[in-house]
């Protein structure tokens, strides 16, 4: 246990501070001319690679449907509850498709366990950070604002499978 | 009775019995696809195979008949990989695509996958493609694909419905199911081979997409169909009924409920037209009224009339409990006239399960009261003295009687004062001058007595109003647990309806009748202290499946 030292047990050099701020303003001075980390945001916005976990957005093919198949494995591994389906019939090959698909933001604790159950490859974590709503029913997001065209999802989708 | 073992366990078995039928009795389950307890014994999945000693070949659980002194091991090394070898070849050609089947959640061979095969598939080749999306009939959905050919529809078909409907075409792995020709599955109990298909090749049309199973709470219930009280499960999601299924009861309906039952009894629960408060007839027509309102109006409006001009008319799809409050509140205003409608439907029965009386519990009604006192009117008796005006005041529990007879309509339009009490808006309630909201068979407690005199409890599946699902016993499932008013699921409709018997508390109190009740229970209770037969039975004795009280009760 360190022993504290009390005021009369001081040197001189320790009495009189003016070393230590020296000292101090020294590391200060160094760092002036050291490259920066820090990010301007907003103006500078960071750019995440592939390993970020954004908020879960939903496969749209090229054809523009979803791959999503209303399966309910999401729903049902969501620690938070976060996310509601309501499933439906199609007469596509795949006869089952999400009529609605709702997550909700404010729910949401971004763990991507749905990314990681999900047999379709069908929800992904997108790179997408910037949340912000004024009110509870906004923070619901629904199929318009879930469905994102699969180009923009190669990287996350490509990280996924390498880690497979 | 003779004694076998079982996996080193002596347990015994009655003459004829076979060893798995002999191991469910001791609560051993052989896996087991094929073989149902009602249906014969066709052994053709083989999953049952179970190791005999003495015997030179495994043999099936199913069709081998246990003996004195067999040793029958289950979980040895050639019974296990035999089991797996069975998993594996029916796995061959079952498609991957339980994300998409909606029997996924309940299914058999989903189960025994995980419980009881290797978990890796050595097919690489093609699977063999069958029909998908065949409807077999009108209720019924059938996918060739994802079919085991356990033969379990066909032996239902054959065995229980009594129509042979379905059959087995072509043979080996290109074997699949189709109605005979010229025929389609449209047996009265056609909906009975979705619960027993073991896998979902036969899905509810109904039902198909609404709901995973495992987000849906199940309540058991009694059906409300007809006079047999066929026991049920209730399956509910987000406060909105989805589907009925039945529940094995071997002294009322064993595994099996008809269609008409489980699709038409429950819609009117979720309808648009639901009465969602209380209503008083003014000028313009019916307008929206406080509990409190229509509670002062029709209680001051009962007794501005003589007891004789008074008539009440109970109902056989309400409650015991409903129909004892209705009678002590007439016998507290001393009306002789009290009654039910029959809802015979000649022609609609059958041997199996459905009966022609169409209520559920014209017994009970009868038990509680709701027949005429000496010199009281019956029901068509009433409505000929409303049409002379003898009658001038009519309360109706949950029946339309106005769409039972056109003469009704015009006798029903003489009347000084017509309440109803109804969970739908409906012909009775265009001419009614006071409507009450009453709770439906799914929105309360309450006992059914079936034909039989057989006494078995209704529960709450749908919270209404003034209940709640967590405080209130509801079965729940996880997203009643942890929903909030915030999540889409958990801000459900609920409507503003109560139980007959407390409405009928309710305005017996003003009316200046002493009886307290704080629970449908606690009604039971009094009933059962004044009906001879009923006797100290309580709840709690009724359990789950009911309890036959008295055979016999009436001649409806």
């Amino acid at each position: 246990m360190a022993v504290k030292k009390r005021m009369k047990d001081f040197t001189l050099m320790e009495k009189i501070y003016l070393p230590s701020i020296v000292a101090g303003l020294g590391i200060t001075l160094q760092n002036m001319f050291k490259p920066k980390y820090t990010m301007e945001y907003p103006e500078v916005k960071f750019m995440p690679s592939g390993h970020y976990r954004g908020r879960p957005v939903l496969v749209q093919e090229e054809d523009g449907g979803e791959r999503c198949v209303a399966c309910g494995l999401c729903s049902r591994v969501c620690p938070a509850l976060a996310i509601d389906i309501q499933a439906a019939e199609t007469e596509k090959e795949k006869e089952r498709y999400p009529e609605r698909f709702e997550i909700n933001m404010l729910r949401c604790i971004f763990c991507g366990l749905c990314e990681e159950v999900c047999p379709e490859e069908a929800i992904v974590m997108s790179k997408e950070y910037e949340i912000a709503f004024t009110n509870r029913q906004d923070a619901i997001y629904g199929k318009d604002k879930l469905l994102t065209p699969i180009a923009d999802l190669q990287e996350r989708i490509e990280f996924l499978r390498g880690n497979k | 009775m003779g004694k076998f073992i079982l996996d080193g366990q002596e347990i015994g078995f009655k003459p004829g019995q076979t060893i798995i039928e002999a191991a469910k009795e001791v609560g051993v389950e052989i896996p087991h696809f094929c073989w149902h307890p009602s249906l014969s014994v066709s052994g053709n999945c083989r999953v049952c195979l179970v190791e005999v000693e003495k015997m030179p070949k495994l043999a099936i659980a199913c069709a081998t008949q246990a003996s004195e002194g067999m040793v029958v091991h289950t979980e040895s090394t050639r019974a296990l990989s035999a089991r797996q070898a069975v998993m594996e070849f029916l796995l061959i050609n079952h498609p991957l695509d339980c994300p998409i089947c909606d029997e996924a959640g309940e299914c058999k061979l989903q189960d025994y996958t995980f419980s009881h095969s290797v978990g890796e598939s050595r097919f690489t080749e093609e699977k063999q493609h069958k029909e998908k999306r065949v409807p077999l009939g009108p209720h019924v959905m059938f996918d060739g694909d994802r079919c085991i050919s356990c033969s379990r529809c066909i032996r239902f078909c054959d065995e229980i419905a009594g129509e042979s409907e379905l059959t087995f075409v072509n043979r080996g792995d290109r074997v699949t199911i189709q109605t005979f020709p010229g025929k389609e599955l449209k047996n009265p109990y056609s909906l009975c081979v979705t619960d027993i298909c073991p896998v979902g090749a036969l899905t509810n049309r109904d039902f198909r997409f609404k709901a995973r199973v495992w987000d849906m709470s199940n309540t058991a219930s009694v059906c409300p169909g007809c006079a047999r009280g066929c026991n049920i499960d209730v399956w509910v999601r987000s406060n909105e009924i989805l589907r009925l299924t039945p529940r094995q009861n071997d002294e009322v309906n064993s595994y099996w409920m008809c269609d008409e039952g489980r699709l038409n009894t429950w819609k009117h629960v979720n309808a648009g037209d639901r009465v969602d408060c209380p209503h008083i007839r003014r000028d313009e027509g019916l307008s929206k009224a406080t509990w409190d309102e229509i509670y002062s109006k029709a209680s001051a409006e009962l007794h501005s009339f003589s007891s004789g001009e008074i008539a009440f008319i109970g109902s056989a799809t309400s409650t015991v409990e409903d129909n004892h409050l209705l009678s002590k509140l007439a016998s507290h205003l001393h009306c002789k006239n009290i009654d039910f409608p029959r809802h015979i439907v000649p022609g609609s029965g059958d041997k199996i399960l459905r009966r022609e009386d169409k209520t559920p519990n014209a017994a009970g009604a009868l038990a509680a009261g709701i027949s005429p006192v000496k010199d009281g009117l019956g029901f068509e008796e009433i409505m000929v003295a409303i049409k002379s005006h003898k009658i001038k005041a009519l309360v109706v529990v949950e029946e339309d009687i106005a769409a039972m007879d056109e003469k009704y309509v015009s006798a029903l339009k003489q009347l000084q004062l017509l309440v109803v009490l109804a969970s739908n808006f409906n012909a009775t309630t265009e001419l009614a001058h006071i409507v009450i909201p009453a709770a439906t068979w799914t929105e309360k407690n309450g006992v059914f007595i079936n034909f039989e005199g057989r006494a078995q409890r209704i529960r709450p599946a749908v919270a209404t109003e003034q209940m709640d699902r967590s405080l209130d016993g509801f079965s729940m499932s996880r997203l009643d647990k942890f929903g909030t008013k915030f999540d889409r699921w958990g801000n459900y409709k609920k409507y503003d309806a109560r139980p007959a018997w407390r409405i009928f508390l309710d305005l017996g109190h003003l009316l200046g009748l002493k009886a307290k009740f704080e629970l449908a229970e606690d009604v039971w209770e009094d009933f059962t202290k004044h009906s001879p037969g009923f006797h100290g039975i309580t709840y709690d004795d009724l359990g789950e499946t009911g309890l036959t009280v008295k055979k016999e009760l009436h001649k409806v």
